[in-house]
């Protein structure tokens, strides 16, 4: 079965959905809201094709049962929102150290502490700068639809495996709660059709014993080990940037927006170029690696850049990077868990905008 | 052409697959479409309430802050959901349960007895596909083929002694506004537009 019709599916589904059709054999997760309906779907489909389901005592014993599985070279997946992401730290910071391959899904809630259950994009600088402890990376994939939930969580088992990494999809409340029609047009993958994996620990029977541990204690050897994995964020980071543009040509103002609150600013940069304005988007689809050279390359045309985030502005700080100062950057953040409209967000960038035309004639 | 629809009424009275129908039936035509439920906190005999979006263009929020239409089930869903829907579109009410009316003038305000006609159809648990009928009938959302189509592919998978009251319950909503609004509907929605031009030039003077 190649293709599929269209179906309306819930985000939530779309992701679990990816992970079976990906050949995940594990999946183990503690519920919490707003990403409960995955567990279930997870509990129900696991069960159905013969896999593993767990739903653990612990978002400590869930990430750590993922660190074990994927050592057996395993497709797994965990999935949580903000809190329970938070408590998954530790867990991650191993799994980057011994270079295991994973999913794990964040469905973003409104923070710090524990907030509430409404969508949000206050994760990002957990998600983009390691997170845990230690000098480290994770691969962050941020869909903006549930087509792209279910693409990008295919994509992230594939990217995992390839690169020996954990691969986070940074997802909101919104997106995980909200249907939309989904196509599969995947070829769905069976566990056992999977490749083998040449360092996994299976029983060393027959060959010499192996190791995958992240306890180095000596220095020399954690430094090539930091140097190694320095090496494999460089090559992740000359391959693997993905983002989407919309009008950025010739724009005098550029929007940067992602997930959630990038579908907002499309519709209000659409009401923009309809008005005739000089607007474009840009929607970083990996927040990391994050498109630096791509938002440096549009300050030829653009000298503003806005940056729109359902937080105080987070990623804000990585496109203040990627201009190295060639063009303004500002900040329009609705943190909470706060979704504003697209009207709404027009007038700030008509406001901007104006600001901008104003200066240049002055 | 965007139209966004809150379906909201207690827990357990099926707003929630009422809005599920709706935007399979919308995905069939070939349309854009979001649906949005509340979730959290919610529990049975609770509010419970979700949003479909209807577009022929893409779609940028599936929240709708100031809904086209509502379709009420209960009475704390008028009180919720009576101001913030925008002027000009449709209210429905399931009279059953909600005794009174609209106090804005500028909605069409569409009563439907949808607990009695269900009631009369053998089971009052389908007062939602009346209810979903009704709205079907009075909005022109979806087409009322392709409404019927969808209800039973998405309710007709496990039960499908269900699928045949489902249909028989939205042809009577469908049919209770034909005879009951069916004509006067347009003298209505150009009332009510009207109403809303006259309270438009109110507030610019």
């Amino acid at each position: 079965m190649k293709t599929e019709a269209k179906r309306l599916m819930r985000g939530s589904e779309a992701i679990g959905e990816a992970a079976i059709r990906s050949g995940c054999s594990c999946y183990f997760g503690y519920p919490i809201t707003p990403q409960n309906e995955l567990t279930e779907y997870m509990a129900k489909r696991m069960l159905e094709t013969g896999r593993v389901f767990i739903q653990s005592e612990s978002e400590l014993a869930a990430i750590n049962m993922v660190l074990g599985a994927a050592a057996t070279g395993a497709r797994v997946m965990t999935s949580s929102s903000s809190p329970g992401i938070t408590l998954k730290q530790e867990g991650i910071s191993f799994l980057a150290s011994m270079e295991l391959p994973c999913v794990i899904v964040n469905v973003m809630r409104g923070g710090p502490g524990l907030g509430n259950i409404a969508p949000s994009q206050s994760d990002y600088f957990q998600a983009t700068r390691g997170g845990g402890h230690g000098d480290y990376r994770t691969i962050v994939l941020a869909p903006a639809s549930v087509q792209e939930l279910f693409d990008l969580t295919r994509d992230g088992f594939d990217l995992a495996d390839e690169y020996r990494i954990p691969v986070i999809i940074l997802a909101d409340g919104m997106l995980g709660q909200m249907m939309e029609p989904l196509v599969l047009k995947d070829t769905p993958i069976a566990p056992e059709e999977l490749p083998e994996k040449p360092w996994t620990l299976r029983g060393a029977k027959d060959r010499p014993s192996r190791f995958i541990r992240s306890l180095i204690l000596d220095v020399n050897l954690e430094e090539e080990h930091n140097w190694r994995l320095y090496r494999k964020y460089q090559r992740i980071e000359r391959r693997e940037i993905r983002f989407e543009e919309y009008f950025t040509e010739g724009a005098d103002m550029i929007v940067v927006a992602y997930g959630t609150a990038a579908r907002i600013a499309k519709a209000a940069v659409k009401k923009c170029i309809e008005k005739n304005m000089r607007v474009g988007l840009i929607r970083p689809i990996s927040l990391w690696p994050f498109p630096n050279e791509k938002i440096l390359d549009l300050t030829k045309y653009a000298g503003h850049f806005m940056c729109f985030e359902m937080s105080m502005g987070q990623m804000v700080e990585d496109v203040r990077l990627a201009v190295q100062g060639k063009a303004e950057v500002s900040i329009y953040g609705r943190p909470g868990g706060v979704v504003p409209t697209p009207a709404e967000l027009f007038r700030v960038i008509s406001r901007t905008y104006n600001k901008i035309l104003r200066e240049k004639k002055a | 052409m965007l139209t966004k629809t809150i379906f909201a009424g207690f827990g357990g009275q099926g707003v929630l697959l009422m809005g599920v129908c709706t935007a399979n039936a919308a995905m069939n035509e070939g349309k854009f479409v979001t649906y949005l439920p509340s979730y959290g906190a919610e529990v049975r005999g609770g509010t419970a309430n979700c949003t479909v979006s209807v577009s022929t263009e893409e779609i940028a929020s599936p929240i709708a802050s100031s809904p086209d239409h509502v379709v009420a089930m209960n009475a704390p869903s008028l009180a919720r959901f009576q101001n913030l829907a925008k002027a000009g579109g449709i209210f429905m009410l399931n009279s059953t349960l909600i005794e009174q009316g609209l106090s804005r003038t500028d909605l069409i305000e569409i009563r439907v007895p949808a607990g009695e006609i269900a009631d009369s159809l053998g089971s009052l648990r389908s007062a939602n596909m009346v209810m979903l009928g009704a709205y079907v009938a009075a909005s022109k959302v979806v087409s009322y083929r392709i409404l019927l189509e969808a209800v039973e592919s998405v309710t007709g998978s496990k039960r499908k002694d269900l699928v045949e009251l489902n249909i028989k319950a939205i042809k009577a909503g469908y049919d209770y506004v034909e005879e009951h609004y069916g004509k006067a509907d347009k003298k209505k929605k150009s009332a009510a537009k009207a109403e809303v031009q006259v309270e438009k030039t109110a507030t610019e003077k």
